[in-house]
Order: C-alpha cells, then structure tokens, then sequence
C-alpha cells in the first residue's frame, strides 16, 4: 500500500474527531487528515479520491477550510463510474457555490452527463445544475435540460423541471422556451411530475407577463380539473398524510390558481367552486389541513373572489385565530393582515382577540399582533385601543417596548382629535417608556403643546406630578424642563387650571429644585443638562427671586468637562449677572411653533399604510424646535429660523435649484434686479426657483445668509418683519434713484461671436413696477439659424412674462432680427434692481446651439 | 422558495447544511451562528417560526436535533412544517429508528436523500415510497460498482503477486 494515502477510513476519522475533548485537540486531528488528503490530492491518488472527499465534506462542515479539495470535485465528475460521480456532485454542491469562477469548468461534465445513457447519471447531473448553476451555465445548459423535460423516465422529467425552475431564476429571459413544456407536465399523472410541473408554471408566471397570459389562458381548466382529482381521491396510501391525499399538491395547486387567478375575473370565477369546496371539506385537526386551508384562504383573498367566499375564508381565519396551537395563530394573524384590505368590517369584530395576542407569551406572534392592531385603529376605537396598548406597555418585555412605544405614538399623532387627549396619552408613555420614545416624537410633542395655549398650564403641571415619581425617564425629563422653563409661571401660579385638576401648589423654588435635579442627575445626558440650563436662565427671568440661586447652580458648570455646558454655563451667568437688561428680551416666550411648517419637513412615516382615510402625517425628520441648537447662547427664538429655512425651501417640486438646474425652471419665471453690491447677486440669481409665489421680501436676506437651498415642498410662511431686521446682515441694497425717470437706456444685455441681444425698456407711467422690455436679436454669424428659442430666468421677486418671437429664424450676418416683448413686474422696485440670466437654443447646420448669461447692466431704477 | 435547510444539535453542532441561494462562506457562518443563538434559546411552547432578517425561518426539534429551513417571508409556513416532516420520515425510514449518530456517521447518505426530496428549494417528491425506491436503486448501483472493483482489484493483486 502506498505509504501516503490516507489510511483512516471515514467512520474513523469521523470518530476520532468526535472524541477530541478540545478545541485544540480537534484542530490537530482535523490537520492531519488535510495534510494527508492534500499528499493525497497531489499525488493523484486514484483508489481514495472519493474517500478523501468524503471526509473533506466532513472536515468542511465542521467549519474549516478546505478549498484545495474543489478540483477534486471536478476530477470525481469525471470519472466514469456513478459512485465517484455521485460523490463529486455531492461536493460540487458542498464546498462550492455559484460564485466561484471553478464552477465554469464543470460545465462541460455537465453536459455530457446530461446526455448518459445510465439515468442515475442524469438525474445527478440535473440535481446539481438545478442547486447550483449560475447564470452562464444555465444559459448554455438550457437546450439539454428543454429536451429532458420530455424524456420517458419521469424521475427525470420532474427534476428537470425543478431545474427548469432555476435557470428560469437566473435568467429569466429564457422564460419563454419553457412555456410551452410546462403547460403539457400539467396534463400528466406521476405526482412527483405533477408537483414540479406545477411548480414551474408558479415560477414562469412570477418571471414573464407573457407566459402569465399564456397559461391564465391555457391551463386553467387543467388546473382546477388536478386539484378536483387529488381533492377527491380515495385513500392512497403512497400519498396520503394525516388522512389527506399529497397536501402538498393541494397546496401547490392552490398557489398557481393564484396567481393565475390574480386580477382576472374569468378565471377567479371558474375557480370558485373548487375553491369552495376545499376550503369547506378538508379538515383541520392536523397540521396537513390546516396547511391546505391556508393556502385556500390566501388564494380566494388573492383573487377576484366572490362575497360568500370571502366570508368562507374570514370564517376560516376566524377559527384559526381562537385555536390553541400557536403556530396556526400565528399564520391567522398573518393572514388578517392581507384580509384588513379585503374586509376591514369582519377583521374588526376579532379586535379584542388580537389584542390578547399582543399579550401573548410568544414574541413572534406579539409583532404579528401588535402590526395586525396598528392597521385596525380607526378614530372609533383608538382610545380604547390606546388606553389598552398603554396598560400592556406597563407590563411588558423590555425588548418589546421599543416596537411598542414606537407603535403607540404615530396611533396617537396620526388619530388625535383633541389635543388635551393627545397629550395625556403622551406624557403618560413618557412615564412608562420615555425611554424608547424616539426623538421626533417629543419633539412633535412639543410644538404641539405651543400651538395649545389653553393646555400649557395643565401641561406643565401634569408634567411636574410625572416628574416627582418617573424621573429615570431621559425624554420626560426634557420636555419637563423645557416645559417647565417655558411656562414656570403658570405651574407656579395656577394658570390655566382645567376642572379635572386636583389643587396643587408649587412654589418657584420647587420648580428650580425640578430643573436642578435633572441637572445633577448621574443618569442625565449632555443634551438633557443643556436643556436645564436653558431652562435655568428662562426661570431667572420669569421668577427674578430666584435669580441668585440660579446664578449659582449655573456656576457649578463654569468648569464642566464638556465644552457645551461650560459655555452656555459662563454665557449665562454672564447674562444673569451684567445683562439684567435685557435679559427678558433675550429669554421671551417663544412664539408657536408652526405644526404645518414642522410636520410638512419630516420624512414619510415607517408605519403600513392605514385603511382609514386620515390624511397621513409623515413622522421623523429634523426637529423643529430649537432646543438642540449647538451654540450655546440663547439667542431670541431661533424657531423663526426654522421656518426661514423653509421659506428659502420654496414649495416648487423643483430639484434641490443650484446654478445649473435653474434653467430649467424657466417661463413665467421671476425678474430680479440684484442689490447692486456684486457678491450678494450671483448668490440671489443662483437661488431662482419660477413658480414660487413672491413671498415676502425676506426671501433674499435669508437666501444670502443662509446659502444651504433644500428645495423641499415646505409651505411658504410670511416670517414676522422683526426677524428679519435681526437677521439683515445683507450688504445694503442700493437705494436706487428716483423711479420717475422715464428714459432709460437701452443695453446690449448679451454679446457673443455669434449673436447680439439687446434690451430696450419703455415704463408705463404710474405703474413704476412694470417695465416693457423689447428684445432685439441679431445673428453676428454668417450661418442662419433656425427653431431660435429665447428663455430667461429672474429671481423670485419678479415676474416675467415673454410674449412670442416675431419668428424663430434668424438670418445670417444681421441681415434680420427677431424681436421678443418681456414684460417684467419687480415686487421690489426701489429696493432692488432687475437681474436676469437668459438662454439661447438655436440650430445651425442642424447642430444643436446653446448660449447662456447673464445680465448685469440693467440700468438703475427699473 | 427554501433557502437553505440547516440541522442543529442542542449543543449548537451542525450537522447538515444545505443553500439553495449563494452564500459565501462566511455569510454561511454568520447565518448560522445567528440561527442557533435565535433558535436554541427558544421555549419550547412557543410557535415553530422565528422571523430573521426578513425571512422566515421554520423549524422543529426532533429529539436532540434542530430541523431549520429558511423560507421568503409568503411562503407557506405550515407546509414547511410538513416537508420537515416528510424528510424526517424518509431519514427513519431509510436508516430505521433514525437518530442524530446515524446522521453524523452517514451524513453523504442524509445528503442523497435531501436532494431527492428538494431541488432548487422546491419540493421534488411527495411519494416517500418513490424516494426510499429511487435511493435504493442508486444504493445497489454503488455497491455493484464497488463489487466489481474489489474483484478486479483483487485479480489484479492476484496476477501480480
């Protein structure tokens, strides 16, 4: 015997392994039999090939590495006899997979075995095409296995439709070869056939549309006339499980009639009384039946069903649903969920058994639960749906409460109609789960409570009862503070008190003692201490008693490790201490939030879309309040900045508009005269966005300070003229020269080697807005050019309006011109002069031309 | 369609994986690592499906070993329970009594059979008697094969000697 050749047998080294009592002792085992395999391999050793694979396989399961054992695979498939064939295709499929590029070199193995007389071989060469085949080797391996699907031998005709199934996955342009083949395995008899037959014709239909249409229209009387068989067989004992003949045909019957009953009428009604029948006949003791109701169920509410099937099925999942085994609830919650878009009535009367599910032990069926309960909330019962959710929120695991907290909240945005309920829900998951409450939420939170003025008292006070027992709860603990700094004085003075309140006092030192504990706090984060001290410096100014006392806590962080809360600590203390001033000024009630404003920026919810026709508020997105800003000084209400973000946002769908894509946004666009100081003015005309409704004036100071144009549909606002002069670090306008001037220059306002454009402007008198601007176009070329089309663009303050060309031909070298009237109307005649950018597209010699710029030599006082 | 079926001892030992999608092998080690922290730690009550990284994976303990296939989220769990089933049947069938040693000493032989029953993550056959039939055939053409090499071998040695 050769010395080297692996001597162990499989069994033993299979037993050796397995009495290793460490890692390290298995490590060595397993080296050892690779180093031998390996002399093995590059020895080309013959007698053990299919050993050693073997116990490569074993080795590979084991989680080692054993890639110089493929080329072995190979030289396994192509030897003669069937057990090393067998072997090699075995770990072919082991310890390669379809992205390697070694399985290429298969291919040609492949296809001679798929040609072998002996069927075994065959059947083995289809097994392995079918589990691992890539794309290219399904492409060149589709002709051999179209022909088998006809061979006698049904063995191979089913597991070349199994591989049929494959290579249609792969590639499904190919879909069309295999329709034909398809529709005829439906007519025969073998089940195993019959399965995989079936089985393709479900995949054909999910690759092609056509092949959809071809068997919709051709098989399915063969369809329904297979399940009527096997539905009423006798006993076969080969088939039968659980008292059922092949559910498994059943089940894959069912699902073809699906989908080719999906969307047409004809067909559904053909398959309705089949479908009656199983779903009425078939028993549902055992696992077999259930499955088959299942699947009937899901297929009459895939298709156009009639009404008394469809209540047939709810019934089913009815049963299903009260049924003790888990697994079959589970699969009826599944089901509910597709059946709430069908019947949302007759979901609805199983309500409060699904809400027992959410209470369920089981995790998989609690999500099932919980996400069948979110699409059943209508405004009728979300508040009993709510209180209930809010009582298991108590109660439940800590890895759910997030999902549930989460769920809770959009059902309590998306369906609150009175505000004072939708805070109490509120505040009351802040206590039980604050937090899990993600950020948006309290923030939504919080503009709602400022845009509820005759609610702030009561907020603040219910908040200062939570805070006393659930102050581990980070986010309420921030929107107590916040709250608190806000409306201190109406917690301390009673303000606003609603009739179901108990009597409380609060005295301003208990409200500083609030802020101060959730400033000391351990378990506080950097963001709740900065909102405290926030906080702080706003109680300073509405209870000046308290001022000293504040001025000291704040100190305590003068030398605060975080750069953050030391700033804002020495900030305010300076403020407390110098600035009495204007300190009021500086730490005023904070104007209302604007909900729409707020709720139109943040981002489409993550929530399944809900039958009842509420208009959806999308949910998550940027804060609206000011509260996170990074610079720690409490500059006047940065809200307003918020909105003016969004009014530089214009509600134009157009693309977020930098320079280049304004062009696009021509006609009907604005004229706008810059301010005449350069820098401001490329800015301004970068920013042109043509739809948008003038706005008010402020649009261009924030444009200019605030460069960052998202272009989301945000709702224009008129921010209040105040903060606009806080913000109007803009270069100063020229103020322009007395309007009445009538005569105005005209300018050349383009000039190219090609092509002239000047401007002249005529002014109808007492209507100093409007200007009358007649183009003239002259082609400095001594090519004519044609489809001569003129478009300019303005900024935001001006309308324009261009009225047609006198024709869109220009002759050659000025021997013509086009003339084109704009009439352009500046909503800030006076404070700001025209501006414009226009575009040229011609053809010359039918080539395309295009000529842009802008102009800047308006002159003054238009 | 199935993508991939795994068996899992109780100690967490693999004992049969098969992948019906491409998985690298180290995307094949993570899936099963994570299944079998999910699916060891369950209770025993409690349903047979796990939802995973949106798929669904089904699975059935049969004495020490864990029976997991990884299934698209619409397939049809309660069928899978019962393909489960169908394997496990033809496995106790073929090596009368199965159990987990049997698979460990045989596992090309529990492989074999696997491909008889799925291909391309699709049910091949319902008939066990057809499969037991199919696997027996194949079975006796390996040990002819066999018989016949020991024989020329043997003459071979003979002429030799």
């Amino acid at each position: 015997m050769n010395p080297f050749s692996s001597g162990t047998r499989l069994r033993d080294m299979i037993r050796a392994i397995r009495a290793c009592k460490t890692a390290a002792e298995e490590r060595a085992v397993v080296r050892k039999e690779c180093a031998a395999i390996r002399a093995a391999i590059s020895e080309n050793d013959q007698d053990y090939r299919h050993r050693n694979l073997a116990k490569l396989m074993f080795i590979h399961m084991l989680g080692y590495p054993t890639h110089f054992g493929q080329m072995e695979c190979l030289k396994l498939i192509a030897s003669a006899g069937f057990p090393e064939k067998r072997i090699g295709y075995l770990g072919l499929m082991l310890l390669l997979d379809e992205r390697q590029e070694v399985l290429m070199l298969v291919t040609n193995s492949l296809k001679q075995d798929l040609n072998h007389s002996n069927q075994y071989i065959v059947g083995l060469a289809l097994c392995a095409l079918g589990n691992i085949c890539s794309a290219e080797m399904a492409r060149d391996l589709a002709p051999e296995v179209e022909r088998l699907l006809q061979t006698r031998d049904p063995n191979i005709r089913k597991k070349a439709a199994l591989c049929s199934i494959r290579i249609i996955r792969k590639v499904p342009d190919l879909a069309e070869n295999f329709m034909g083949p398809a529709a005829s395995l439906l007519k025969e008899k073998h089940h195993g056939v019959l399965i995989a037959g079936v089985q393709l014709c479900t995949d054909l239909c999910k690759a092609s549309t056509d092949a959809l249409e071809y068997l919709r229209k051709n098989c399915t009387e063969g369809l329904v006339r297979i399940l009527r068989d096997v539905s009423n067989s006798p006993y076969a004992p080969e088939y039968d499980i659980a008292g059922i003949t092949d559910p498994f045909l059943h089940i894959r019957a069912l699902r073809l009639m699906r989908m080719l009953g999906q969307g047409d009428a004809d067909s559904s009604e053909y398959m309705n009384d089949i479908l009656a029948q199983v779903a009425t006949k078939t028993e549902s003791n055992k696992n077999a039946g259930n499955a088959i109701l299942y699947e009937c169920v899901e297929t009459i509410m895939g298709i156009e069903a009639t009404s008394g099937l469809r209540v047939l099925a709810i019934n089913i999942l009815g049963r299903f649903l009260s049924n003790r085994d888990n697994n079959i609830r589970y699969v009826a919650l599944n089901m509910l969920m597709k059946a709430v878009t069908v019947d949302f009535q007759a979901v609805q009367r199983h309500r409060t058994t699904i809400l027992e599910c959410v209470k369920d032990s089981d995790a998989s069926i609690r999500k099932r639960a919980l996400e069948l309960v979110f699409l059943l909330v209508n405004d009728n019962n979300v508040k009993s749906l709510t209180k209930e959710l809010i009582d298991y929120l108590e109660v439940s695991d800590q890895d759910f409460k997030g999902d549930l907290t989460a769920k809770i909240c959009s059902i309590v945005e998306k369906f609150s109609q009175e505000k004072l309920w939708y805070i109490d829900q509120m505040f009351k998951v802040l206590s039980l789960a604050g937090n899990y409450v993600k950020d948006d939420v309290w923030h939504a939170l919080i503009v709602m409570i400022s845009n509820a003025p005759d609610l702030q008292g009561y907020s603040v006070r219910s908040l200062y009862k939570a805070f006393q027992t659930s102050n581990e709860q980070e986010s309420l603990v921030r929107v107590t503070v916040w709250c608190i700094g806000e409306y201190g004085e109406m917690l301390v003075n009673n303000v606003g008190v609603l009739e179901m309140e108990e009597p409380m006092t609060v005295t301003e030192s208990d409200a500083v003692d609030v802020v101060e504990v959730a400033l000391k706090r351990h378990s506080s984060d950097i963001k709740t201490r900065a909102m405290s001290l926030v906080a702080l410096l706003k109680i300073s100014s509405r209870f000046p008693p308290t001022s000293e006392r504040i001025r000291e806590i704040v100190m305590q962080h003068k030398e605060n490790v975080e750069l953050e809360l030391q700033q804002r600590s020495i900030e305010f203390n300076s403020i407390i201490q110098r600035h009495q001033n204007i300190k009021s000024s500086l730490v005023e009630r904070m104007p209302v939030l604007d909900e729409s404003t707020y709720i139109g920026k943040r981002v489409g919810s993550s929530q399944a879309t809900l039958p009842a026709d509420k208009s959806s508020r999308p949910t998550s997105g940027s804060p609206g309040a000011s509260l996170k800003l990074p610079n720690g000084v409490a500059k006047p209400p940065p809200a307003p900045l918020v909105d003016l973000l969004d009014l530089s946002s214009d509600d134009v769908p157009a693309p977020t508009s930098s320079a280049t894509d304004f062009l696009h946004d021509l006609l009907g666009g604005d004229l706008m005269s810059p301010s005449s100081s350069g820098g401001a003015g490329t800015d301004i005309l970068m920013d042109l966005l043509s739809i948008g409704s003038p706005s008010a004036p402020t649009d261009v100071s924030i444009r200019n300070t605030i460069s960052s144009n998202q272009g989301n549909a945000g709702e224009p606002k008129t921010a209040p003229a105040s903060v606009m002069d806080l913000l109007d670090g803009l270069p100063s306008n020229s103020s322009l020269p007395g309007d009445k001037n009538p005569i105005y220059p005209s300018i050349t306002a383009f000039e190219s080697s090609t092509l002239k454009v000047t401007f002249s402007f005529t002014k109808q008198p007492g209507k100093p807005q409007n200007t009358m601007i007649q183009a003239t176009f002259t082609n400095l070329s001594s090519n004519t050019y044609t489809d001569f089309i003129f478009q300019a663009a303005v900024p935001k303050f001006i309308q324009l309006r261009l009225d047609p060309a006198s024709s869109s031909t220009l002759p050659a070298s000025g021997n013509g011109t086009i003339t084109q009237m704009l009439s352009v109307t500046n909503s800030q005649h006076g404070q700001k002069a025209l501006a414009m950018r226009l575009r040229i597209v011609y053809k010359v010699n039918d080539q395309d031309k295009m000529e842009q710029g802008q102009i800047n030599n308006f002159p003054p006082g238009l | 369609m199935i993508h991939f079926v795994i068996l899992i001892s109780r100690q967490g030992k693999v004992r049969l994986t098969k992948w019906y999608s491409p998985y690298s092998q180290k995307e094949r080690t993570k899936v099963i690592r994570e299944l079998s922290g999910l699916i060891l730690t369950r209770a025993p009550k409690l349903c047979n499906f796990v939802e995973w990284k949106g798929y669904k994976v089904v699975y059935r303990r049969y004495a020490s070993l864990y029976f997991c296939m990884g299934i698209d989220a619409d397939d049809n769990e309660l069928e899978i329970l019962e393909i489960i089933h169908h394997f496990v049947e033809i496995l106790d069938r073929y090596f009368g009594s199965v159990c987990e040693l049997d698979l460990i000493f045989n596992f090309h032989k529990a492989y074999y059979i696997l491909d008889e029953i799925l291909i391309a993550g699709e049910l091949q056959e319902s008939s066990k008697k057809t499969v037991a039939r199919l696997i027996a055939a194949q079975d006796s053409l390996v040990e002819t094969a066999q018989e016949q090499a020991n024989s020329i071998s043997n003459m071979i040695a003979q002429a030799t000697k």
